[in-house]
Formats: structure tokens, C-alpha cells, sequence
């Protein structure tokens, strides 16, 4: 007889038991109780710590299509663009894993943005968590790479032209950039060899890489616990048994919880899924189901929706040296969050008026630029995506000030429940 | 042009599309934004015929439609343009045609049921006698909209100039000859020469469309026509995704099944979370 590690008050094992065999050479029964059932997280968890869970769920959903679509299609300029048709139309339920794939890609991105932004309005990036925000952010320019190289893979025109005004970005750096496009190309233009790597990278290199980084991004989360809505360390507070006075064990409650939230995701999932996979023009664009075309440009180029905030600021510039360089620094400058962030409270709920201005705007600026991103870069559409870029770089680069000055209001000893 | 206030008086589906849009991505107050199909088409002057808001209104699940659509295609359309990724036996499972029928009245000479939909028509010769191959069009309806090609096949109109001696709103300059014109009779086009502010605030004066005046009759009335070209467009639409009628009738029972499990979920979830202790708040 022996107790459950980790759960000392917990079931015992019958001696010469399967469970017993088990446990001595894997540890299962300790794994459980230290990443679910002994795992606390906060009690009052609302409706944006769903993303999360979700975001996981997509990811395993991307990897089981993936690797049926690959079964069927060809990885090359002259057959890539038959052989998505083909699992269209002949392969037995091709057209479902299909949509499944492409949409799962956008929901991907709806999810994770949602994710993020939960963590912005929490301060989930404050410390002790500011590893934890930078693997998230690592899995999210892992996750840009993997739609890039995926939306090309279909050669459509405009995988084609995406893929011509995206690898054509790296030629504006300077003395190395014409050297670099072609060594990512592996040709003078966008040919089958570009198509044979972003395959393989899409196929293999990037979904490895993104693998690491959630499993890092989860140890991390296991390390620090996770934040909640008030922004308060529930493991400041424990009972008699050292367990978190605002905590419930991971799993079920949580679990559960996650459950329920998946069956409404995958309503909407396949509401979209069944009746509008093309979403309007949204997820799948009507230039990219005529086959790629060097000789003929599409009326004008735009990345799938995910991206479009990035485009507008890239076209926002005249120099596209610049543009490019501002496109880079409105990614990269997430990173940079946890130091930007000088409020001594975390939450929103906490913070000051500045702070609840500057998200707002900030999420209105994001909504704004993706739509700009998707009009023709002229007139009245170049002047808004000007402001709006500011506003952008505004949000990060004020924050250090805004959140220092601003008063805020004292933070509750324990959770508070606000439905 | 009989019925076109019908058509275009019908809300736009982009509207539809743009509350999809606003339902599934509430939550994330992503953009509501559509991408318009479609080529290089003419400006209308003020008042004009409003062709370009002529929908298709299709009925994908219209089965008589269909089959008019793939006879119409195989009669008018298949002299030149393939449907490549199509198979004739899937059409007639898809479309319930009868295998009899389909040997006889859909099936190119010399093709077997299994075979793909090409024409006979070189692409060589093509080039050399329009100037351009004429496209395959197994994608048409998805790359450029199924209103778009409606309106394509409805606004060709006389031209004596133009190597074709026709000439198209919808795609102007287009070197597609009006092969339906037997059946949809010559109409000519009235441009009115209307004055705006150029740049620099000059006034420019620039020919606009106005509206169709019917020529020689064709073999079918107004109303015959359109019906011939929307139930082509439906064809073609069906085409272009033959897995869609699958796709909106397993979509039903998938979501049905979704909300009971949705259902059950919160029961069990509730279930569970009856003893986590309220908050201290």
C-alpha cells in the first residue's frame, strides 16, 4: 500500500494493483495531481479565460487536418493548385478537412487575439509572468510564419502575390536584403522551390517549433499560476493546508468548465464552417481560386484579414524601407510590455482613467488598421492609416508615463466576483 | 430589360455577409469588410439601368435549375470552355440525371462518363482566333462572384467596331463573342455624354452607360433568358463546389447536435460548481 504522490491524503494503491505497476514506472497518478486536480487556479475566472483552452484546442485541431491535407496534396508549382481541387471534390470528406484547415486557421488568430487582449486588460504580462508573456508572444510570430507559409501553399494568385510583396519585404534591408530574398526564395522569382520549403517549413519545421514554445509557454503558467481579472496572487492567501483560499483545483472544475466552452466554440466554428467558409471573402479570397499567375496581378493585394493591422502600418509610409521597419517594431514592440508597464496594480479594474483610455483606443486603433489593411491604399484610407499608426505606437510608447502618473484604486485583499 | 427593378431592388447579400461577419467576430470587433469581385466595368451615368447590383439569386438546391443549367453548358458553353476538376458521372449523381440521359444528351463524343469536361477546342486555337485562350471555368462563380457572371452574360451588347462585334459592361473589351445572342436576341447600349469636375476642377465630359435598347428579337422571350442564365450561373455555381449541398445539409445536424452538447455541458458544469463556495464579495 502506497499513497498517491503528491496527494498524500488521496486513494491508496492495492498492493501487485495495474495502477501500482504503472505509477512505479511512469509517473502518472503524480502527474495528474501536480498539473490538474492539485493544480489551483483563481475561482473567478470570466468568460475571456476561455482563449486560452481554446487556443490549444485549434493548434491540435490545425495539426489533425494537416496531416490528412498532406496526404493528398502536392507540393508543387504545377500540381498544387489541381491537387487542393482535387481534395475539394474527390478525396472522401477532403472538402471538410479542408474548410476545417482553413478555418481553423482564421479562428486560430481570432482566438489567440482574444487572448492576448485578455492578457493586456489583466496586466497577465506584469511580474512575476513576464516569461510567460514572451513565450505567448514567440508562439504568435511562430503562428505568423506557419499562416504565411500555409496560404501560399494552396497557389492561388493570391498565395502568389502575398508571398511576392511579403519575401519582397526582406530585399529593403540594407546591403544584405537582395541576397537574402533570393536565398529565401531559392530563385530569381517565386517559383517551385519557394513552394518546396514553405512546405516544408509549414509541414514540419514550424509546427515542431510551435510544439516547444506552448509547452514552454504551459510550464511557464504552471510555474508563476495563473493571474485573474483582479490581478491579485491567489498564492498569497492559503488555508490551514497551504492550499489557495481564492483557488479551485484545475481539473474539474476548470476542465469542465472548458468543456461547455468548447461546445459553444465549435458552434460558431462550424456555423462558419458549414455555411460560410469563405466567410464573404474573409478566410478564403476569391483571387485565390484562380491558379497563381506571374503574369497577372490581382486588383489589389491584401493578406488574409490576421494581418492586415501590420499591412496598413507597412503601407501607411511612403518609404517602404520604413514601412517595413514599423511593421516589424509593431510586432516586435509586445515583447516589450512587461517594462513598458509601470502601474503598481495589474488589472484594469485597478488602474487609473489613462490606462482604460489607452486600452480602449488601442484595441479601436487594432480594428481599424486590419480594416484599412484590406481597402486600396489610397486618399482618405492613407491619411486614417497614418493616424492610426500613431495611435498604435502611441499606446506603447506613452504607457511608460500614463501608467506611472495616473491614481489607482486600491486593490481588494481577495477575488471579486462581478458575474 | 423586363424585371430588372426586381433584382435590383433585392438587399444586397453583402449586407447579409457583413452581419455574419459582425455575429461571429463580436467578440474580437474584427472589421466588417468584403472584397467586390469582378473586372474593369464601365461608369453609369446618373439614373442609369443598375446592372451591376443584378443578383443571381441562386438555388443551389433546385435540382430541375441545375439540369437545365449543366444542358445549357453542354450546348453553349462546352465549345470552348472546359470544367476541368468536374467528372460527368459525379454530375449526374449530384444532379440525378439518368445514366441513359447522360450519355445522350450531356456526354462529348468520344468521352467516357468518368471523364473530365474538356472541350475539344485547342488552347492554341483559341489564342489564335480570340486573342486569348477561353478559361476553364470549374472556379468561375468562386474567383469572380456568381452575380458577376450573371451580369456578365446579360450586358453584351452590339458593337459594329469591336473584332467580335460585341461588347460587354461587365468586362469591357472582353473577347468572348456573344454566343447566346440566338437566344437572347441584340441589344445596343445608350451612353450619354454627361459633364463632371476633372482635376483641377475642369469639367470633363465622358460617356457614360444609360441603359439597353433591344435590337433583333431572340429565340426567347426576356423572362426565358433570364431564367436560361440564371439557372447556367446556378450550374456553375454548383461547380464550382459540388460539395456545398452536402456541406449545408450536414451543417444542420451538426449544429443541432453541437447546441445539445452545449446544453448538456452547462448542466454537468453547473453540476460540478454547486459546491464551489460562493465569494466573499
Amino acid at each position: 500500500m502506497a499513497a498517491v504522490p503528491g496527494n498524500e491524503q488521496g486513494p491508496v494503491y492495492k498492493d501487485g494493483s495495474f495502477r501500482e505497476w504503472l505509477n512505479k514506472r511512469l509517473p502518472v497518478d503524480e502527474f495528474v495531481a501536480s498539473q490538474l486536480t492539485g493544480y489551483f487556479a483563481p475561482k473567478n475566472f470570466n468568460i475571456w479565460y476561455y482563449f486560452g483552452a481554446l487556443s490549444l484546442l485549434v493548434f491540435v485541431l490545425q495539426i489533425f487536418t494537416g496531416i490528412f491535407l498532406t496526404m493528398h496534396y502536392k507540393p508543387s508549382e504545377m500540381a498544387a493548385f489541381d491537387s487542393v481541387e482535387y481534395i475539394m471534390r474527390e478525396v472522401e470528406w477532403g472538402w471538410l478537412i479542408r474548410y476545417m484547415h482553413s478555418t481553423g486557421a482564421s479562428f486560430f488568430f481570432i482566438v489567440v487575439y482574444l487572448h492576448m487582449f485578455r492578457a493586456m486588460m489583466y496586466g497577465s504580462y506584469k511580474k512575476p509572468r513576464e516569461l510567460l508573456w514572451i513565450f505567448g508572444m514567440l508562439v504568435y510570430l511562430a503562428l505568423m510564419a506557419e499562416a504565411f507559409m500555409g496560404y501560399v501553399l494552396p497557389w492561388g494568385n493570391m498565395s502568389y502575390w502575398g508571398a511576392q510583396v511579403i519575401v519582397n519585404l526582406f530585399g529593403t534591408i540594407p546591403v544584405i536584403g537582395p541576397g537574402l530574398v533570393e536565398w529565401i526564395r531559392g530563385d530569381y522569382g517565386i517559383a517551385d522551390s519557394t513552394l518546396n520549403r514553405f512546405f516544408a517549413l509549414h509541414v514540419v519545421a514550424i509546427p515542431f517549433a510551435l510544439a516547444l514554445l506552448i509547452m514552454l509557454h504551459l510550464v511557464a503558467l504552471r510555474q508563476t499560476g495563473s493571474n485573474n481579472p483582479d490581478g491579485i496572487e491567489i498564492k498569497e492567501k492559503k488555508d490551514a493546508n497551504g492550499k489557495p483560499l481564492d483557488g479551485i483545483p484545475f481539473h474539474p472544475y476548470y476542465t469542465i468548465k472548458d468543456v461547455m466552452g468548447v461546445g459553444v466554440f465549435l458552434t460558431l466554428f462550424c456555423l462558419v464552417l458549414f455555411f460560410s467558409p469563405t466567410f464573404g471573402g474573409l478566410f478564403l479570397e476569391p483571387p485565390n481560386f484562380e491558379p497563381a499567375n506571374p503574369l497577372s496581378t490581382p486588383d489589389h493585394i491584401a493578406p488574409v484579414w490576421y494581418f492586415t493591422a501590420y499591412y496598413a502600418i507597412l503601407r501607411a509610409v511612403p518609404s517602404q524601407q520604413l514601412g517595413a521597419l514599423l511593421m516589424l517594431l509593431a510586432v516586435a514592440v509586445f515583447l516589450f510590455l512587461p517594462w513598458l508597464d509601470r502601474s503598481p496594480v495589474k488589472s484594469i479594474r485597478y488602474k487609473g482613467i489613462l490606462s482604460k483610455i489607452a486600452l480602449t483606443v488601442f484595441a479601436i486603433t487594432f480594428i481599424v488598421l486590419s480594416f484599412l489593411g484590406l481597402q486600396p491604399a489610397e486618399g482618405l484610407y492613407v491619411l486614417l492609416a497614418r493616424i492610426f499608426t500613431v495611435l498604435y505606437f502611441a499606446f506603447f510608447l506613452l504607457m511608460p508615463w500614463y501608467t506611472s502618473v495616473e491614481r489607482t484604486k486600491p486593490v481588494p485583499e481577495r477575488v471579486t466576483y462581478h458575474g | 430589360m423586363v424585371d430588372s427593378s426586381r433584382r435590383s431592388l433585392r438587399p444586397s447579400s453583402v449586407l447579409g455577409r457583413a452581419w455574419l461577419v459582425a455575429v461571429a467576430l463580436a467578440g474580437a470587433g474584427m472589421p466588417l469588410a468584403v472584397h467586390a469581385a469582378g473586372g474593369a466595368a464601365v461608369s453609369s451615368a446618373p439614373g442609369a439601368l443598375n446592372w451591376h447590383h443584378w443578383e443571381a439569386g441562386n438555388e443551389i438546391f433546385n435540382i430541375p435549375s441545375l439540369q437545365r443549367g449543366a444542358r445549357n453548358f453542354m450546348a453553349y458553353c462546352s465549345g470552348c470552355h472546359s470544367l476541368k476538376y468536374m467528372r460527368y458521372s459525379r454530375l449526374a449523381e449530384d444532379l440525378k440525371i439518368p445514366e441513359a440521359q447522360l450519355e445522350q444528351s450531356l456526354v462529348l463524343p468520344g468521352d467516357k462518363k468518368s471523364d473530365y469536361i474538356n472541350t475539344r477546342l485547342q488552347a492554341a486555337d483559341g489564342e489564335a482566333w480570340f486573342g486569348k485562350a477561353p478559361p476553364d471555368l470549374s472556379l468561375i462563380t468562386r474567383a469572380k462572384g456568381t452575380d458577376y457572371v450573371y451580369q456578365f452574360l446579360k450586358a453584351f451588347y452590339s458593337e459594329p467596331n469591336a473584332p467580335t462585334g460585341v461588347n460587354n459592361l461587365a468586362l469591357v473589351g472582353t473577347a468572348m463573342p456573344h454566343v447566346l445572342s440566338d437566344l437572347q436576341g441584340v441589344q445596343t447600349a445608350v451612353f450619354r455624354n454627361e459633364e463632371y469636375k476633372g482635376e483641377g476642377g475642369k469639367p470633363v465630359v465622358e460617356s457614360r452607360f444609360y441603359k439597353f435598347e433591344k435590337g433583333t428579337p431572340g429565340a426567347l422571350a426576356d423572362e426565358e433568358y433570364d431564367t436560361f442564365v440564371r439557372d447556367t450561373v446556378n450550374f456553375l455555381s454548383y461547380v464550382g463546389e459540388p460539395a456545398q449541398v452536402t456541406r449545408r445539409t450536414l451543417g444542420v445536424w451538426v449544429i443541432l447536435f453541437l447546441l445539445a452538447f452545449t446544453g448538456i455541458a452547462y448542466l454537468l458544469k453547473q453540476e460540478y460548481w454547486k459546491d464551489v463556495p460562493p465569494g466573499q464579495h
